[in-house]
């Protein structure tokens, strides 16, 4: 089938199933795998830049995402006073010794020859700095979350519009993707994708236990949104008269209402994305990525600094995960870094890459559609497919009623035979 | 100054358990390193071959339990050991068969291996989950301290008690078999000595006359063997829960690159710095110190330099040093 035909027409089953869930089960179903997958597929976007352009195996997609939330809960909620006035400088004062320390760590380094005395240098300074920023840290982070920890216990945010969040989100993740790219970009695909599990792992965990920036385990709750609060439109009697004229129920067209509002939201931000991606793409920028993906030595001898390009490219792609996070969180309302776990986000936006067909970026866009659909389909298709199988058992039986439990669980098994049959056959 | 309580409360709290978890760490590494230094690919789906090898093992163990053979003061999961060892090496087998070998044939590059056992990874652990449930296992049985708190302290009459779990002994002295096991096997026989050939260079081995599939067979075995040795001994130690294993990855991975991955001496090594950092690191000094410390000179704080919810992220961040400052690791393995 010629790709011009085959792509639309995969779109087109892809945006049938959801017609069919939205018909069996429920609109609001299917508008919130319309919205998730929208922004699965954005991640998806990111992913398939560093993959598709630059090779790169980054598995820290997670803590990527997970910055992007941090950035819409930094930017969106109302800023604690008191908190800010207990600690707040203090706490900015402690970071930046932080950072003057490594700062002054690497300027050392480069500027002494490599021997003992640097070496013993380094490790003083690095004690000496740690101990500077623990002992202005924690008295300024104690005050902070003894401001009404049940309620807040945080600095807040700055209080700006929403969606102002979003392009922050992104430039939180670019700014972590430097310092991640700085560091590992120069190793083996596996040794870097390994580094990349790391530092997302401890990304997540600085958001869990950092009370003061981010809730931490307690969760940033009731985040501020773009578009209209179902609870709203149901107290409006513009709305409900609207609603009766098409003998339509106003509480959930409500809900539909606003997931098609936000629906709306990250289809520009998806087609905004896909054009400058696409544009880059047939640039000369673009071509340049091409040559050195195609064959790294050559593009070397004819002057392209490698390393520089991948570290563009791995900001770029992170930067897209960072938007694709904060726009979740607003989607969610609130912030759980309890939530971002390996399984769920890196290897399954992984999944949607591969699938998509690697280096394509409506693929990817595709894959992530697809993916997230299957995703959240399979565990009640597993389960009636189960029940089928197991309808001849006896009804109090041990096997089935550990079957039945066990169906949830074929969901990963799922999506691994997808990811190797993919691998294996296209 | 209270040397000796000092010396008890330390070892208590970070010797004994960094010990017995450098232990399990070690062996998990070994496994990754022997995959990576001839397979030559970075095997994400070993946590969970732990967690299946585990599982076998805890299933057999029961069936033991409920017919009624124990093995006395040890746990009967040791009973069960090779008959978990026989599933996985048949699990490990089928997947190289069936995934493995085509990519292998294809010459295909490495980063297409580790996406591929990410698949596998992604299988084996909804296998696991299905099998058993996603829930806390216990089978451990068998007398649980070799010595406990109450009679250390009623033998020294020292106020801090070092408490010995039989689960800790049986973990430090596997181990111990299983490595000397596996270098003698590597140094003083014929298989293994054209296993390290063909990690060392592939094509001088080819040329030798060394049957690539043989290797291959064999490294599977022993990885097989060791993975579900160390998700035993990690179950009996803590529990077995299949969410745990994956968490485990990531550890023996830091343990395998900081050792130098390829290098099985490296792997053992790395394991017990990444257990005793990430123990050492988080560990509350306060009570040592108290112990040690003139009275006006006692800390009021936990002297805790990192929080114990770092745990993960202080092995993470020795891979991240080792990665930039010294990228074959400690004792020179295969280069970055």
């Amino acid at each position: 089938m010629k790709p011009a035909l085959k792509n639309p027409l995969l779109f087109a089953i892809v945006f049938a199933l959801i017609m069919v869930t939205g018909f069996v089960n429920s609109w609001n179903v299917a508008l919130g795998i319309v919205n998730m997958g929208l922004i699965s597929a954005i991640m998806a976007l990111g992913v398939n830049m560093q993959w598709g352009y630059a090779g790169l195996f980054n598995i820290g997609i997670m803590g990527f995402v997970a910055l992007g939330g941090l950035g819409s809960v930094i930017v969106a909620m109302p800023p604690v006073n008191e908190a800010w006035s207990a600690g707040g400088l203090r706490v900015l004062v402690a970071l930046a010794t932080g950072v003057a320390t490594i700062v002054a760590v690497i300027v050392m380094r480069a500027r002494m020859a490599a021997g003992r005395r640097r070496t013993l240098s380094t490790l003083a300074l690095l004690v000496a700095g740690f101990f500077i920023f623990r002992w202005l840290f924690d008295p300024a982070v104690a005050a902070i979350e003894a401001i009404n920890p049940a309620g807040t216990g945080y600095l807040g945010g700055l209080g700006l519009p929403v969606l102002i969040g979003w392009p922050v989100g992104g430039l939180l993740a670019a700014g972590a993707a430097w310092i991640v790219g700085k560091t590992a970009l120069g190793l083996r695909a596996d040794y870097l994708a390994i580094a990349t599990l790391g530092i997302a792992e401890i990304i997540i965990a600085v958001m869990k236990n950092e009370d003061w920036l981010s809730r931490g385990v307690k969760n940033v709750i009731g985040i501020p949104r773009p578009v209209a609060r179902e609870i709203d439109l149901q107290n409006s009697a513009n709305f409900v008269g609207w609603a009766e004229t098409f003998a339509l129920n106003p509480v959930t067209t409500s809900s539909i209402i606003v997931k098609l509002s936000y629906a709306g939201l990250f289809l520009i931000v998806l087609l905004i994305l896909i054009w400058l991606a696409e544009k880059a793409l047939n640039s000369p920028w673009g071509r340049m990525m091409r040559a050195i993906r195609d064959n790294e030595v050559a593009a070397e001898a004819m002057g392209k600094d490698v390393t520089r390009r991948h570290l563009q490219i791995f900001i770029l792609g992170s930067a897209v995960c960072g938007i694709a996070g904060a726009m979740m969180t607003t989607l969610d309302g609130q912030l759980t870094p309890g939530t971002y776990q390996p399984l769920r986000f890196t290897f399954l936006i992984w999944v949607m890459v591969i699938v998509g067909g690697s280096g394509n970026n409506w693929g990817a866009v595709l894959g992530g559609f697809m993916i997230w659909f299957f995703w959240v389909q399979v565990e009640p298709i597993g389960l009636w497919l189960i029940t089928v199988i197991t309808s001849g058992l006896a009804e109090d039986s041990a096997l089935k009623e550990h079957l039945l439990d066990s169906a949830a669980h074929m969901r990963l098994l799922t999506m691994g035979l997808i990811l190797l049959l993919v691998l294996r056959f296209s | 100054m209270d040397f000796l309580n000092a010396l008890v409360a330390f070892a208590n709290f970070v010797l004994v358990p960094a010990t017995s978890y450098g232990a399990q760490l070690a062996l998990g590494a070994l496994g990754v390193t022997l995959i990576y230094g001839i397979l030559r690919f970075s095997n994400f789906a070993h946590g969970d071959t732990m967690a299946f090898g585990a599982m076998a093992t805890i299933l057999v163990t029961w069936w033991f339990q409920s017919i009624g053979i124990t093995f006395g003061v040890l746990p009967t999961a040791l009973l069960a050991l090779p008959f978990g060892i026989i599933a996985t090496i048949a699990l490990l087998l089928f997947t190289d068969r069936a995934v493995y070998r085509f990519y292998r044939a294809q010459k295909a590059a490495p980063v297409i291996l580790v996406i591929v056992s990410m698949g596998i990874m992604f299988i084996m652990n909804g296998l696991v989950r299905f099998i058993i449930g996603p829930n806390d296992q216990r089978f451990a049985d068998g007398v649980r301290f070799i010595i406990s708190a109450r009679d250390f302290k009623e033998m020294t009459g020292l106020s801090e008690g070092l408490a010995i779990k039989a689960s800790t002994g049986i973990t430090i002295v596997t181990a111990a078999i299983v490595v000397t096991a596996l270098f003698w096997f590597l140094n003083r026989t014929r298989t293994g000595k054209s296993m390290r050939a063909y990690s060392d260079n592939e094509d001088l081995a080819l040329l030798s006359g060394i049957d690539p599939e043989r290797v291959v067979l064999y490294t599977w075995i022993i990885v097989a063997a060791l993975a579900t040795i160390a998700g035993t001994l990690y179950g009996l130690d803590k529990s077995f829960k299949p969410f745990t294993y994956f968490q485990l990855l990531l550890p023996i991975f830091a343990s395998a690159i900081v050792g130098g991955l390829g290098n099985p001496l490296g792997a053992i090594a790395g394991g017990f710095v990444i257990a005793f950092s990430e123990v050492t690191i988080t560990y509350a000094f306060k009570k040592v110190l108290i112990y040690l410390l003139p009275e006006n000179l006692e800390p009021t704080t936990l002297v805790q330099l990192l929080s114990t919810d770092y745990k993960f992220a202080v092995s993470f961040a020795i891979l991240v040093i080792v990665l930039l400052f010294r990228p074959t690791g400690l004792f020179k393995g295969k280069t970055a």
